[in-house]
């Protein structure tokens, strides 16, 4: 009776061991609906439907074991209540205030799946019919992946949950559905008005004045669309080279104007621009770029160098593409499945692309701070609406060049300046609307986050946040409350705040932001935010390290469409290698290969001693690129280190840190001195270090059987290795070796 | 060896940044006075030649060969290049080029080294010049013609200590040592002995301190063709499963894939049938032979030596294999440490017991006790497991051998040390030793300059007298054993380790298998653990403050210093940076 059998497997046999058996559920069902109907909801949620008697379960090969429960749907989250999860002293120990272990964000979810009669089928909203599968497989964009059996559910129950779960989170819906709304609506509007003081905005003149001063930025900022007077795609203020006028602003509604992002001590700066319109007659088009061009060189005293991204990095949809087949490499639904995967781990690593794509962002960013800091060149990034791999490369830039960035208030207001000012179509490349004609979903903001992540792993002493704080800020993506993430621009979130309620003469709705992390974690929580290992440094003048290195100037502009990776198949490096060759000659071959073409700066860099705070490079050669581990398989049973993993490195760090602060303290009392505090803030006391696992602070251990993971058909795959296989170990023995 | 400046974690820096006072021109007037030399160690030959460099190109320079090593120093570059290289590390010498060679540098030598590399030097034409130098490398490289009390635990009343191969008279490649079950007479075991592979009967090599399971090893039963049984070595194996008590079918673990085991039978061998052996049940672990792994290794080269592989590296590492027959290797000995952890006692083998068996036996090991995880433990373990029971060190290594196609050879013992490498990358704290200590280990293999890893077995071992002889790998080590310590490690008894064999988590050892890459081996300081080295160093000011002001404040002396770990401890492994 009990027998559902193993998800997709053949299996005859019962492979469920629950806890409650049919006949116990009977007694327990009055207690059991009784905590069902207060799940913990936030202000503005309100539950569309529930199905009790839903049984939770964890595919695990030898012992499946499910937990009966009540699964819900709000217009928040896909919700699981069960008597078990609920207990304090099993919760995690990192918890989400607003999320509790089995929520899933309906703008979380990524794929559904259906199992009927052994099949396993992907649900597609708006095709939903009457009939219900007996299994869900929800896989989510955090990637976790939950199983859910209806089978011992109410048929009405059961149908409803079914279809208000596909309704609410594969179906295309308006921007007002989503819960920031009535959110902001219901939650006293006091708290939401709090900001993060040190983060930058970037949606006053102030900030940009600020911003501009702290790197002697040679431009002025302009007010040219304040009220969205000429664009609703640029912000209100921005920052431009002197020369650029407000008419010239005006007159390609900002297309084909340079934005200031950053300026270097020698005084070269970094700029982005948007592709000019291309019906323009080309002697317009091309006066008009020649002043725009004149004014970033201030009158030709300071080179520039155009990198138009759209000829040398991969465009949005492969970028797309090959997200979606890594990221299918870590929602494993069996122990089998992961013990097969493991076979052909690597080259499927290899085939996503993900990992390439990372490093070519990476060395395209090395390349440019290469003109900003050797050759003291101007660089323009150019791309067709500049806020997509646009704001990828110029954040990296600065997080290479400037320390100031790899401080957490300096990273949350380099996202603020290039990302949410900047005008990244946050809404549409997260997709949170479902609307797939319209949109073009991308995650780009997720690229630049694992961008970062590399630089954070190869020198960790030089960023002050941690990985957790990096894989946290990659969950809030998908969750829809906060304003940053929600909008396509800051036009779009000023209207949608404005017309939130029209009628009733309230104040515009103020949603949060995200770096308001109280609203996620509480102070203990939030302390793995913080990277024991960063280096605090007094940052020097830079005007001491200014005469270091004087390069000759290099041209203007360099082929760099040729380095663009060939799109075809089975045109092979070496072919192409040699055509560059014959085509190009020895000196311009040399920036093709796109390791070759920062050698210097590389050499240079390495030359000197490792400052943290200085010059940042990422290491690029195939072993150094690596996965996001912490992300990636936090979820996956089968890849956790019982009471390993970096993580016990940290911890040994925290200690020492804690130590310190003691005696540090110690030492003050004593002397009766009162000396400013080193940097070590609070210290996170969790379990010991034996009983964590690998994935911590996110995997819980109570969720954990502990045994050995043995790996299961290893046998494939070295059958290659032909006759040397069959040999004897030595030859001495035998003679007739089989 | 190592250059004691930089915290770069090799021993033979390829090319070292040393010397940099010494100017052009007192090296041209007098040369080589800073060629590093070992007590007994005899200068041989020095010659002007040209090092291709594979990453710097052509330089020019002078090598000096003594009877153990080859040293180059460049007088072109500054800060001169040298390559220290002992001739142990020398797997082939090859000349390149003829007499009538045109183009530059085509005329010269190629040395295909053990450790990763090739050297290749160029000579000018004229005169005999490169006969001579590669006669003598040929001669001092290869110049073939040329312990300890087992520490075994206490004897029980379940098993005992026997001399019966006190002569090497039961079986020449074992200890004189052995510990069998308490049951077993002598003549059991000479029975025994009779059936199993090279007389190597199963024998103890550890016992778990709380359920009293053992793990056995030994090498695999000469079934043969005709499937023979012999009652002696079932009833014996039926004793070991006896002894602790608990377990009800004894678990042999064939190292093979079946496969391979089942085709032994041809030459003689074969597995433990299930109608001999009722109360013992078989596990094939699919572990390849010793040439897989050699070829694998080779490819692996490829890979990294001297361009590492860059758009595909991920496809190349996987075509290598390498990490998968890591992955299998450590798959195993997880599988044995289960066993043994729910009370079972095992029995491990292969084919003749002294590679896989070896590696299987020692992971275990040291999975589940954490004494081997220590500096000394570490030691014993290698002695132990791997010298004492006849680890074919001399044959796998090919040392001062010039066949270099030596199909004996095979890096066995470097796949062991890299999967406890891995082990210490999943447990970053639960080891005392870091990664120089293995890669010492690693390039001593190759060196020749100490006893420990000479000859096959003990009993050539003890007529060669390589004990009064020659001096041990470990005393070095010990002797200046803080260059070794891990900063991170954290004494945890009975704590056993399960590494996840999983290729999510098995890493390629760049700092090992890529420390000839220049721009490899700048990635190589461990951040964390130098940023961790300063806070150490800091702590202690602070404690050495604390103290100062302790002793000038003396009304309240020191009742609550608040320092849990004990911190004299630390502090005397721990270099300060600051």
């Amino acid at each position: 009776m009990l027998s559902l059998g193993s998800g997709g497997g053949k299996s005859t046999k019962p492979s469920f061991v629950s806890y409650v058996t049919p006949e116990d559920m009977k007694i327990k069902e009055k207690e059991e609906g009784l905590r069902s109907k207060h799940p913990y909801l936030l202000p503005g949620e309100v539950v569309f439907c529930s199905a009790n008697h839903v049984l939770k379960y964890t595919q695990e090969d030898a012992s499946q074991r499910g937990v009966y429960g009540t699964l819900l749907c709000t217009n928040f989250k896909i919700a699981f209540i069960s008597g078990e999860s609920a207990s304090q002293e099993t919760a995690p120990p990192f918890r989400n205030k607003l999320l509790s272990e089995n929520d899933i964000p309906l703008t979380c979810v990524d794929h559904i799946y259906g199992v009927s009669d052994e099949k396993k089928k992907l649900i597609i909203g708006g095709q939903v019919k009457s009939k219900y599968p007996s299994k869900l497989i929800i896989q989510c964009k955090d990637l976790r992946v939950f199983h859910f059996s209806l089978t011992y559910a109410k048929e009405e129950e059961a149908k409803k949950i079914f279809q208000g779960i596909v309704h609410h989170s594969l179906e295309p819906k308006s921007l007002k559905c989503v819960f920031a709304f009535s959110y902001c609506e219901t939650a006293s509007t006091s708290q939401a008005s709090r900001k993060s003081s040190l983060t930058l905005m970037f949606e006053t003149k102030e900030d940009w004045s600020m911003e501009l001063g702290r790197t002697k930025g040679n431009c002025k900022v302009s007010s040219a669309n304040e009220d969205y007077a000429i664009s609703e795609k640029l912000p209100q203020f921005f920052v431009v080279p002197f020369a650029v006028s407000d008419d010239d602003i005006l007159r390609f509604l900002g297309k084909g104007i340079p934005f200031w992002c950053w300026s270097h001590h020698s005084g070269c700066a970094l700029f982005k621009m948007a592709c000019l319109p291309t019906i323009q007659e080309d002697g317009i088009s091309q006066k008009y770029m020649h002043r725009m061009l004149d004014a970033v060189t201030q009158d030709q005293l300071c080179p520039v160098k155009i990198e138009d991204l759209s000829s040398c990095l991969p465009a949005l949809q492969d970028l797309q593409l090959s997200y979606n087949k890594f990221k299918q490499l870590f929602l494993i639904d069996s122990t089998t499945e992961f013990w097969v995967s493991d076979m052909k781990w690597f080259s499927s690593l290899e085939n996503s692309g993900w990992l390439e794509i990372i490093r070519q962002c990476l060395m395209k960013a090395v390349e440019i701070v290469d003109y900003l800091e050797s050759a003291h060149t101007s660089v323009l990034i150019v791309e067709e609406h500049c806020s997509d791999l646009c704001c990828v490369l110029s954040s990296l830039v600065q997080i290479m060049l400037d320390p100031y960035y790899r401080t957490r208030s300096g990273f949350q207001s380099l996202i603020q300046k290039e990302w949410v000012a900047g005008g990244h179509s946050f809404l549409d490349r997260c997709n949170h609307l479902y609307q797939k004609e319209k949109e073009a979903p991308a995650p780009v903001f997720l690229l630049f986050l694992e961008c970062v992540w590399q630089l954070l792993q190869q020198h960790a002493p030089a960023f002050q946040f941690s990985e957790t704080y990096l894989t946290v800020l990659s969950d809030s993506i998908n969750i829809p409350l906060f304003s940053t993430f929600l909008f396509n621009s800051q036009h779009h979130r000023d209207t949608a705040m404005k017309s939130g309620h029209p009628e009733a003469q309230r104040s515009p709705l103020n949603f949060p932001s995200v770096w308001d992390w109280s609203l996620q974690f509480d102070c203990k929580a939030q302390s793995l935010f913080t990277n024991p290992l960063y280096v605090e440094k007094p940052i020097q003048d830079k005007a001491l390290r200014k005469t270091s290195h004087q390069k000759h100037q290099r041209q203007l502009s360099l082929p760099n469409t040729l380095s663009k990776p060939s799109p075809r198949k089975g045109f092979f490096k070496e072919e192409t290698d040699n055509l560059k060759k014959i085509f190009l000659g020895k000196r311009i071959s040399k920036w093709l290969n796109p390791t070759e073409s920062s050698k210097e700066l590389y050499e240079s860099w390495q030359r000197k001693p490792l400052d943290y705070q200085g010059l940042l490079l990422p290491y690029l050669d195939g072993p150094a690129v690596q996965v996001w581990m912490q992300r990636y398989l936090r979820w996956v049973p089968e890849a956790q280190i019982f009471g390993g993993g970096s993580i016990t490195t940290v911890n040994r760090v925290l200690e020492l840190a804690s130590e310190i602060q003691d005696l540090q303290k110690e030492v003050e009392r004593r002397s009766c001195r009162m000396n400013s505090s080193i940097a070590w803030k609070q210290v996170y006391s969790g379990p010991p270090l034996s009983a964590r696992l690998s994935s911590f602070p996110f995997t819980a251990t109570h969720a954990w059987s502990f045994k050995p993971a043995i790996p299961s058909s290893i046998r494939q795959g070295l059958g290659s290795v032909s006759s040397l296989a069959d040999k004897e170990d030595d030859d001495s023995q035998g003679s007739g070796v089989l | 060896m190592a250059s004691a400046s930089t915290p770069a974690y090799n021993s033979n820096n390829l090319e070292n940044n040393s010397s940099k006072n010494a100017s052009r021109e007192s090296l041209r007037m007098e040369p080589l006075v800073d060629v590093p030399q070992l007590p007994g160690e005899e200068r041989i030959t020095d010659k002007d030649i040209i090092y291709i460099c594979p990453f710097n190109g052509a330089v020019k320079g002078k090598v000096s060969i003594t009877n153990y090593r080859l040293f180059f120093k460049s007088f072109e570059v500054d800060p001169a290049m040298t390559l220290d290289v002992p001739l142990g590390v020398i797997s082939r010498i090859e000349k390149m080029g003829g007499a009538s060679s045109r183009g530059e540098n085509s005329y010269g030598l190629d040395i295909t080294c053990k450790d990763m590399r090739n050297l290749r030097f160029a000579l000018k034409q004229e005169g005999h010049s490169r006969r001579d130098i590669f006669e003598l490398l040929f001669r001092y490289a290869f110049p073939l013609s040329h312990s300890l009390v087992s520490p075994f635990g206490l004897p029980n009343n379940k098993w005992r200590i026997t001399f019966v191969n006190e002569q090497y008279e039961l079986c020449d490649t074992y200890p004189t040592v052995l510990m069998v079950p308490f049951k077993a007479t002598d003549e059991d075991l000479r029975k025994v002995s009779a059936f199993r592979s090279r007389n190597r009967i199963p024998v103890v090599s550890w016992i778990h301190p709380v359920n009293q399971a053992v793990i056995m090893r030994c090498s695999q039963p000469l079934v043969g063709m005709s499937g023979k049984r012999n009652k002696d070595d079932e009833r014996y194996l039926d004793t070991i499963r006896e002894a602790n008590g608990q377990t009800a079918k004894l678990t042999i673990y064939d190292a093979r894939p079946n496969v391979n085991a089942v085709a032994n039978k041809a030459t003689g061998g074969g597995y433990e049938g299930e109608d001999a052996y009722q109360n013992a049940e078989l596990v094939f672990l699919d572990i390849h032979n010793i040439h897989v792994m050699r070829e694998s290794l080779k490819k692996l080269k490829d890979i990294v030596y001297p361009q590492v592989e860059e758009t595909h590296w991920l496809s190349s590492l996987e075509s290598t294999h390498w990490l998968e027959h890591i992955k299998l290797v450590l798959a195993g000995a997880i599988q044995v440490a289960d066993k043994l952890s729910s009370g079972n006692s095992v029995v491990v083998h292969c084919s003749d017991g002294w590679d896989r068996t070896a590696q299987l036996t020692s992971l275990s090991m040291l999975m589940l006790d954490s004494y081997y995880r220590t500096m000394t433990g570490f030691q014993v373990l290698v002695q132990k497991e791997w010298i004492s029971f006849g680890h074919k060190f001399s044959s796998r290594i090919g040392h001062g051998d010039k066949n270099h196609a030596d199909a004996d050879r095979s890096p066995i013992f470097v796949q062991f040390i890299d999967c406890v490498w891995q082990m210490t990358k999943q447990f970053p704290t639960a080891f005392e030793f870091n990664e120089l200590f293995l890669m010492t280990i690693l390039d001593n293999l190759y060196s020749c300059r100490f006893g420990t890893f000479l000859y096959n077995c003990e009993s050539v071992r003890d007529s060669m007298e390589v004990k009064e002889k020659t001096v041990s790998l470990w005393s070095m080590i010990n002797s200046e054993n803080g260059k070794y310590i891990n900063p991170f490690y954290t004494k945890e008894s009975s704590r056993v380790l399960y590494p996840v064999a999983s290729m999510r988590h098995l890493e390629l050892w760049v700092s090992y298998y890529i420390r000839w890459n220049p721009r490899i081996r700048q990635q190589q300081q461990n951040p964390v653990e130098q940023r961790y080295m300063e806070m150490l160093a800091l702590r202690d000011q602070y404690l050495k403050k604390l103290e100062e002001l302790q002793i000038s404040d003396s009304p309240h002396i020191a009742n609550n210093s608040n320092s849990p770990a004990s911190p004299t401890q630390l502090v005397h492994h721990v270099q300060t940076p600051l």
